[in-house]
C-alpha cells in the first residue's frame, strides 16, 4: 500500500499547517485515520459522523434518480413528445434513454455546483479557523439539487448556496452549531430574494421558460404549464394528475421531491438504520393529516363555499396532502436533521407533529406560494431549543420533587 | 428481604478473550508501584523517605486536604524511588518486593461490639479508608460527612470485567465482616446489587438490602443501582464500595492484616490464555501478561477494563481500585474508505451498514481505533438508548462543556460518575471525550460548589 505510506508521510510533515484541514479532510476521505483512544473508553463504536452521513445520502440516490428520470419526462411530456406512464411505477415511458440523458444533462450541473462551491466555502472556513471539515454538507449538498426547481439558473443557486452555508452555519461556528438547517436556508433564500422565478409557473418543467420566452418574442408555440399541483390546487383550478400520478412521483415539482413512494423507502431505510428519527417522521405525518382533517371538516361543515378561493387545497382530501408538493421530503430528510430539531425524544413528538400540522396551514393560507414546508420546518428549527427547555424543565422538576418529598 | 431491578437500555459488548474461570497464583512480582493519579483530587505528603524498608500495611502518604486519610504500602520491602512529574507532583512510588511479605500487624476488630467512630477511626488508621467512594462527585469519601446509604455492586456487565460472582468465592466471612462494619457507619443501610440468576457470594449476607439486578451493561454499575434505589439528592451524600475491596476491608478487621491481594482477570483479544490470578494492588503485569500468554506485542495493556481503565503500558502496575488486565490490539492503522463500506468486525448500535445487529452472540476483537474522528455533537437521542438513568446525557454533556453550573446541579451531575457515560462515550459518532467531560464537570462543582 504504497498511497497509504505516502499519504501518511504527507500528513505527518505538514502537521499543524494552514492547509492541514483541507488535506486531512481529503485523506480522511480515503482512508479512515489512524487515531486511537486516548482516556476514556479504550474501544469506540464503528460509527462515524461521515458514516452517519452518508446513510442519509444513500436513502437520497433513490430520489435523486428518479428526479433526473422525472426532469426529462416532465419536458417531454411538455411539449408534447412523450407518452404518459399512466400510474405504471415500471412503465418503460418513464424509464427511458431520453429521459435520463435531458434529465441528468439538467440535474447534474445543479448537484456539481451544490457540492463544489458549498465544499469550497467549508474549506474556507476550516482552513481560515483551523478545525477540521465536518461532515455536514456532504448532506445539505445533496439535499439542495433535489429542494431546486429543475430550471434554476446556476448562477442562482451559487449565490444561495455561499449565503445558505455561510449565514446559515459556519457564522454560528459550523456544523453542530447552526440553528437553521441549512438546505432549507438555501431555499429560503431563494424564494424571498428570487420570488418570480421560484413561484412563477414556469420553472418547475425544464423548457417552460424557455418556451414562454419564445412566445413572447413573437413564435407561435403552444405554452407549457409547468404548474404543481399545489400551484393547481391554489388558483382553484382542476387537476389532471391522478392519485397514483401523484404517490409514484409523475408530476412536477422540485426535482427530488415528486416520488412518495422512494420518500417513503428512503425513510424506511433512515429508519431501520436508527439515522433517522422515527419519533419525528411519524408525529409530523400525524401533525399533516390532523390539520387536513380540521380543513376537510370546514368543508363538510358548510363553513366555506367553492367561491372562496382556499376551496380547492382546503377540500383535498386529508391525506393527499401526504402525496403532493414537499411534504414527504421535509419530513422525511429535512425535519429528521439531528441538529435544528429537538434534541430530547420527547420533544421530537412535539417537534414533529408541529411541523406537520404548520405545513399544511400554510400550504393552504399562503396565496402567494402553496408551499408551506419549509417554512413549517425552519420555523419549528428556531421553536427547538425552546420545546428542549419545556421537556427538560420537567425532568428538573421531577428531580426537585424528591428532594421536596424526602423533607416534607 | 431482596428486590428486583431491571434495566431494559444498554448495550452488552461481547468481547474476544473474556477470561476463563479458572484460578491460578501468579509469581510475586518483584516491583510494585503506586500511583497517587489512581486517587482523584488527593494531594499526596508521604510520611516515608526513599530508601526506607517498609512493612505491608505502613502508611507511605497521607491526604494533605484530609490528612486523616491515610495510604498504605500493599507490600513489604523497600520504597527504591518517588518519580515527580511538572511541579514536583508525585506520579509514582515503586517498591522493591521482599520475597515474603511482613505485616504491620493491627489487633484483630470487634466489628459487632464497635461503634461508629470507632469503625472509622480503624479503617482511617489501617489505610482501608481509601477504598470507600462517595457521590458525589466520585471522590474518595469526605471523613466528616456521614453517607444515607451505602451502595456495593456485587454484578459484572462490563466487558472482560472481573466477574465477582466467580472471584469472590470463598470470601463469605470477610465480606459479611466488612459490610457489617459498614453498616454502622450509615444512617440507612447497606445495598447491595446482584445478579437475578446468580450465586453471588453476597447472596447469602446480612446487614444489608439484597437487589435482584438484570440487564446488559450498565446495569451492573452501581451509579445505575444508586438511581434505581435511592437517587442521591442536592446535600446528600452516599457511599460506594467496590465488592473485591470488602474483601481487603474486611481480613483486616478479622486478622488485622492489610492484605492487599485479589483475584485479578487477565484479558482481553491479544492474550493467548485469559484466565484469573491472584495478584496485589500495585503489581507489577509484565509478569501476569507472560503467564498469560501475549499473543499479540503491539497491544495496549489497560488497568481495568475497557471502557473505564487507564492505559499503563507493558511495564506498569495493577491500579488500586483495579481487578481487571486487559490486553487489547492497538489500532493505530489506516482503513481504505473505512467510512463507508459494510463493518462486520466492530460493534454498532445502528445498522448504518453495521452488522452487528445481525450476529447478537459474536465476540469481537475490537482495537482502540477510534473509527473516526473528533467533532462536534450532530445525532441525538442515541446516548439515550444506552444511558438507563432519569438524566439528559447530552445536555448534561453541554451543561459541563460551557461550565454552566446551575444547568449541571439541576440536570443531576450530583449523581453522577464519569463511568456512567463510558456506554454513551462509546457509542458516540462525535468522538466526544464523555468521560473526562464529566469528570472536569464534577471537579468544577466540587471545587465551586462543595
Amino acid at each position: 500500500m504504497a498511497l497509504k505510506e505516502t499519504l501518511h508521510n504527507l500528513k505527518e510533515k505538514h502537521k499543524g499547517q494552514k492547509m492541514a484541514p483541507a488535506f486531512n479532510a481529503i485523506h480522511t476521505f480515503l482512508y479512515a485515520p489512524n487515531e486511537t483512544t486516548h482516556g476514556g473508553t479504550h474501544i469506540k463504536g464503528a460509527d462515524d459522523l461521515k458514516r452517519t452521513m452518508n446513510t442519509v445520502i444513500m436513502a437520497l440516490v433513490p430520489c435523486l434518480v428518479f428526479g433526473m428520470f422525472n426532469a426529462g419526462y416532465q419536458h417531454y411530456m411538455a411539449i408534447g413528445e412523450g407518452v404518459a406512464a399512466a400510474g405504471d411505477f415500471f412503465s418503460t415511458a418513464f424509464w427511458n434513454w431520453d429521459n435520463l440523458v435531458f434529465g441528468a444533462w439538467k440535474v447534474l450541473p445543479l448537484v456539481a455546483v451544490s457540492y463544489i462551491v458549498g465544499l469550497t466555502v467549508e474549506f474556507i472556513f476550516a482552513v481560515i479557523k483551523g478545525h477540521e471539515v465536518e461532515e455536514g454538507y456532504l448532506v445539505t449538498g445533496m439535499l439542495v439539487p433535489l429542494i431546486v426547481p429543475v430550471d434554476i439558473p446556476l448562477w442562482m443557486l451559487t449565490v444561495a448556496v455561499v449565503f445558505g452555508v455561510v449565514i446559515g452555519k459556519e457564522v454560528f461556528g459550523g456544523t453542530g452549531m447552526n440553528i437553521l438547517n441549512p438546505a432549507l436556508t438555501i431555499r429560503a433564500f431563494l424564494f424571498f430574494a428570487y420570488p418570480t422565478w421560484m413561484s412563477g409557473d414556469k420553472v418547475w418543467v425544464a423548457g417552460a421558460q424557455e418556451r414562454a420566452s419564445q412566445i413572447a418574442s413573437g413564435l407561435e408555440l403552444d405554452s407549457i404549464s409547468g404548474e404543481t399541483i399545489l400551484g393547481t390546487l391554489a388558483q382553484n383550478k382542476t387537476v389532471d394528475y391522478d392519485l397514483w400520478d401523484m404517490f409514484l412521483g409523475f408530476i412536477p415539482g422540485s426535482v427530488g421531491e415528486t416520488s412518495t413512494i422512494l420518500i417513503l423507502l428512503g425513510g424506511l431505510f433512515l429508519v431501520f438504520t436508527k439515522i433517522g428519527s422515527w419519533r419525528i417522521m411519524l408525529s409530523a405525518v400525524i401533525g399533516a393529516l390532523v390539520m387536513g382533517m380540521m380543513f376537510n371538516g370546514v368543508v363538510d361543515a358548510g363553513w366555506i363555499d367553492s367561491s372562496s378561493k382556499f376551496y380547492s387545497l382546503m377540500s383535498t382530501p386529508f391525506w393527499v396532502h401526504l402525496i403532493i408538493g414537499g411534504l414527504a421530503f421535509g419530513i422525511v430528510y429535512m425535519a429528521t436533521d439531528p441538529v435544528t430539531a429537538s434534541q430530547t425524544n420527547k420533544g421530537k413528538w412535539i417537534y414533529g407533529f408541529l411541523i406537520g400540522f404548520i405545513s399544511v396551514l400554510i400550504r393552504v393560507f399562503n396565496p402567494a406560494y402553496p408551499e408551506g414546508v419549509f417554512l413549517a420546518i425552519l420555523l419549528m428549527n428556531v421553536f427547538a431549543p425552546t420545546i428542549d427547555h419545556y421537556v427538560i424543565q420537567a425532568n428538573v422538576k421531577r428531580r426537585m420533587n424528591r428532594l421536596k418529598v424526602k423533607n416534607a | 428481604m431482596s428486590r428486583d431491578i431491571k434495566i431494559k437500555k444498554g448495550l452488552n459488548i461481547n468481547l474476544k478473550g473474556e477470561a476463563e474461570k479458572t484460578l491460578s497464583k501468579a509469581p510475586r512480582a518483584k516491583v510494585f508501584a503506586l500511583r497517587p493519579e489512581n486517587f482523584h483530587l488527593v494531594t499526596p505528603k508521604l510520611t516515608v523517605k526513599e530508601g526506607a524498608k517498609i512493612k505491608a500495611g505502613e502508611v507511605l502518604f497521607y491526604d494533605k486536604k484530609q490528612e486523616s486519610v491515610t495510604f498504605v504500602s500493599p507490600v513489604s520491602g523497600t520504597l527504591k524511588s518517588v518519580e515527580r512529574g511538572p511541579k514536583r507532583v508525585i506520579t509514582q512510588l515503586t517498591i522493591e518486593a521482599d520475597l515474603k511479605d511482613e505485616f504491620l500487624a493491627h489487633q484483630p476488630f470487634d466489628v459487632e461490639n464497635a461503634d461508629a467512630e470507632a469503625i472509622k477511626a480503624h479503617l482511617l488508621a489501617s489505610g482501608c479508608w481509601p477504598f470507600i467512594m462517595q457521590r458525589p462527585y466520585h471522590i474518595i469519601a469526605r471523613t466528616n460527612k456521614t453517607p444515607k446509604a451505602i451502595f456495593i455492586s456485587g454484578y459484572t456487565t462490563a466487558p472482560l470485567a472481573a466477574d465477582l460472582d466467580f472471584a469472590l468465592i470463598g470470601k463469605e466471612d470477610d465480606l459479611q465482616l466488612a459490610i457489617t462494619a459498614l453498616s454502622k457507619l450509615t444512617t440507612g443501610s447497606v445495598h447491595v446489587g446482584v445478579g437475578q440468576d446468580s450465586n453471588s457470594p453476597l447472596r447469602a449476607m446480612k446487614d444489608c438490602v439484597l437487589h435482584n439486578v438484570s440487564g446488559p451493561h450498565p446495569a451492573g454499575n452501581v451509579g445505575v443501582q444508586i438511581a434505581q434505589i435511592d437517587p442521591v439528592n442536592k446535600g446528600e451524600v452516599v457511599w460506594t464500595v467496590s465488592a473485591q475491596d470488602l474483601v481487603v476491608i474486611g481480613e483486616l478487621l478479622r486478622t488485622g492484616k492489610f492484605n492487599a491481594e485479589r483475584v485479578v482477570a487477565l484479558a482481553g483479544s491479544s492474550l493467548g490464555a485469559p484466565q484469573y490470578y491472584t495478584a496485589k494492588i500495585g503489581s507489577a503485569v509484565a509478569p501476569l501478561i507472560q503467564e498469560a500468554q501475549l499473543a499479540e506485542s503491539h497491544s495496549r495493556v489497560i488497568s481495568g477494563e475497557v471502557l473505564t481503565g487507564s492505559t499503563i503500558g507493558h511495564e506498569g502496575y495493577l491500579g488500586y481500585y483495579d481487578n481487571t488486565i486487559c490486553v487489547i490490539p492497538e489500532g493505530d492503522d489506516y482503513e481504505f474508505f473505512g467510512w463507508n463500506k459494510p463493518v462486520f468486525d466492530k460493534v454498532s448500535t445502528t445498522r448504518a451498514l453495521t452488522f452487528s445487529w445481525l450476529q447478537p452472540k459474536k465476540k469481537f476483537a475490537l482495537t482502540t481505533n477510534t473509527n473516526g474522528e473528533h467533532r462536534a455533537f450532530v445525532v441525538t437521542g442515541n446516548y439515550e438508548e444506552v444511558f438507563p438513568m432519569d438524566i439528559y446525557p447530552l445536555q448534561t454533556l453541554k451543561a459541563c462543556m460551557v461550565k454552566d453550573l446551575d444547568q449541571m446541579e439541576v440536570l443531576g451531575m450530583y449523581e453522577l460518575a464519569p463511568e456512567d457515560f463510558a456506554l454513551t462515550e462509546f457509542v458516540c459518532v462525535s468522538k466526544q471525550p464523555h468521560q473526562r467531560i464529566i469528570r472536569e464537570g464534577l471537579d468544577l462543582m466540587f471545587n465551586e460548589i462543595g
